[in-house]
């Protein structure tokens, strides 16, 4: 079994996270840059696979800038086998079709069995990439499992709907997204971070996935025209309850006209 | 006026979503709205009347039995074959789990251009633009689509508007759905809804509650004061966690987003990335037994003490105040 499991570096959500006033593209220079913690369950979805079934591949799969391999080298010292980060300046700006294309690209003649993604990122939670790449690869998508379980021939598991749920399953290959719901991250040890150093991180560009730029141009693309931070919500009144804090509040409601 | 497709969600009990009326009215402002939906043959003709006083002009169904046994794949070949044949200036769909993949599988089908998240649509001198609510509100993005069909997703609850009711011409066609490259619903798990209680999503008032409530059984207290406000209920990530309510109820960075009128957060520290679902409130009010709590930070009024005495004290008020 081969699964490559998707992965993205976003703005780590205990800072502030900034976008560029001109252009309204990340600002990458601020506060930490991290894998998203909803790959990391991803990751963990697959490697406890592994775990139960040896000889199984868990390949990380990432596009982004250079410091990207961050986020890889994290997931191979969790465990994962090898990392394949695309790295190519034409991508700057990249949305989610761009994105899609060229992750399918990479994809496409990888041999695996199953593709694993987080069901949306923490910075755009566009929540679309992972149903695009299947689309492209002409395969089952399974999206947002809160559990999936994987067997030789196919991925069943419990769907997140908007008011409940749903079981489903895809014969294999397929591609699935997981929730936040689906596993609780393992920890890398010392060793898994010593290991990760040997483990093989291959950077692709676009020429090497046989991706003209000038082909993807003529896909549709979304653009930011325009970005403006909005002012930071500042405290108000604060009071100490001395026995009669449920009164003023209900004044403080009815002044506001909201009872 | 150029047609604009509405992907219309039916429920596994056969209802209309309630995302449908802002769908609606959003694709009313860009051009003639067409309702695009999936059902077993036969069975769209008793949509007619709803999505018509809902503001459809048109309502294009594709029929298909595989619709309930095929996960998400008959919806996507209806609105496949609906852009296929009313050449659309957009297409809008609900920025729900399924709506995210029909709008996804679409956009690369037609190489058009995504637009994920808007939380509103206007349309300037042709072009569909788009707004958004980034990081949780900290930022407000204009965007549009370079080239190629539009797709939007609508993020639930941001649209209030409804548009004018409309006698829709119905056009019914039958759906080929390649069951291999799907996959497969096993079994839906639908909860009864509570139909007392407003829905998170689009909610004027709510309600949240969080660890300090201390158990499943106190997170009763939470639901008191909704019903005392007619508020919907909402909780923090660890009451989730701590499973005192279902995830749908999850408000923040990963869970749902509101902007309701007032939020009440009881018992709630407020994490970042719980602000992150709720700071673009208007009135917000929090009390915490923790003095240093970062929800203070943000709540308009803040009560420093136990949910456990203030929040009875508040609901008799309210209650008092009402007779």
């Amino acid at each position: 079994m081969k699964i490559v499991v998707l992965v993205k570096q976003v703005p780590d959500t205990e800072w502030e996270r900034k976008l560029e006033p001109a252009t309204g593209l990340l600002d990458r220079l601020t506060g930490e840059n991290v894998a998203d913690e909803i790959n990391e369950r991803a990751l963990e979805v697959a490697l406890r696979y592994k775990d139960s079934h040896k000889g199984t591949e868990v390949v990380v799969l990432s596009m982004g800038p250079a410091s990207t391999t961050k986020a890889l080298r994290k997931a191979l010292s969790m465990g994962a086998d090898s990392a394949v980060h695309i790295l190519d300046d034409a991508l700057a700006g990249a949305d989610v079709g761009w994105t899609a294309e060229v992750l399918a690209a990479a994809l496409k003649d990888s041999s695996f069995d199953l593709v694993i993604a987080g069901n949306e990122s923490t910075d755009g939670r566009g929540g679309v990439v992972p149903a695009m790449v299947a689309e492209h690869l002409g395969l089952p998508f399974l999206g947002s499992l809160n559990s999936a379980e994987i067997s030789e021939q196919s991925v069943s598991g419990e769907r997140r709907g908007e008011v409940g749920t749903l079981t489903a399953h895809a014969s294999l290959p397929a591609v699935v997204s997981v929730t936040e719901r689906s596993a609780e991250a393992r920890f890398a040890n010392f060793k898994g971070i010593m290991m990760a150093k040997r483990k093989p991180l291959a950077t692709v560009s676009l020429r090497d996935l046989g991706v003209d730029p000038a082909a993807l141009a003529g896909t549709g693309r979304s653009v930011v025209m325009t970005a403006s931070q909005r002012p930071a919500r500042t405290a108000g009144k604060k009071i100490i309850d001395e026995g009669n804090a449920g009164i003023e509040l209900a004044e403080f409601l009815v002044a506001g006209r909201l009872i | 006026m150029s047609n604009v497709l509405v992907f219309i969600e039916i429920s596994s009990t056969g209802k209309i979503s309630n995302t449908a009326p802002a769908l609606l009215a959003a694709a009313a402002k860009l051009g003639t709205p067409v309702a695009v939906v999936a059902t077993a043959p036969g069975a769209g003709a008793g949509l007619t009347d709803e999505l018509g006083a809902l503001g459809a002009a048109r309502i294009y169904v594709g029929e298909s039995d595989a619709v309930g046994t095929l996960l998400v794949s008959p919806q996507l070949e209806a609105l496949s074959a609906a852009a296929a044949a009313l050449e659309p200036a957009a297409v809008l769909v609900s920025n729900s789990v399924d709506g995210r993949e029909v709008a996804a599988r679409l956009a690369v089908r037609t190489r058009g251009g995504l637009i994920a998240d808007a939380v509103d649509v206007r349309s300037d001198d042709g072009k569909i633009i788009a707004t958004h609510s980034a990081f949780g509100g900290a930022y407000t993005v204009e965007s549009t689509v370079e080239a190629g069909l539009p797709i939007l997703t609508i993020r639930q609850g941001a649209i209030e508007d409804q548009a004018s009711p409309a006698a829709p011409e119905v056009t019914t066609v039958s759906l080929a759905v390649d069951a291999h490259n799907s996959a497969v619903i096993d079994e839906v798990n639908d909860p009864v809804v509570d139909s007392e209680r407003p829905e998170l999503r689009g909610a004027a008032k709510v309600v949240s509650g969080g660890r300090g409530l201390g158990s499943k059984e106190k997170f009763v207290l939470v639901e008191q004061l909704a019903d005392a406000l007619g508020a919907a209920v909402g909780a923090s990530r660890a009451a989730v966690d701590a499973g005192y309510v279902p995830q749908t109820s999850q408000v923040g960075q990963t869970g749902v987003t509101v902007s309701p009128q007032l939020y009440v957060a009881l018992g709630i520290s407020g994490a970042i990335q719980h602000r992150a679902g709720m700071q673009t409130a208007k009135t917000i009010v929090a009390i915490n037994k923790d003095a240093d709590a970062p929800i203070f930070d943000v709540a308009d009024f803040g009560i420093v003490g136990d949910v456990f005495t203030v929040v009875p004290q508040l609901i008799d008020a309210i209650e008092a105040r009402a007779n």
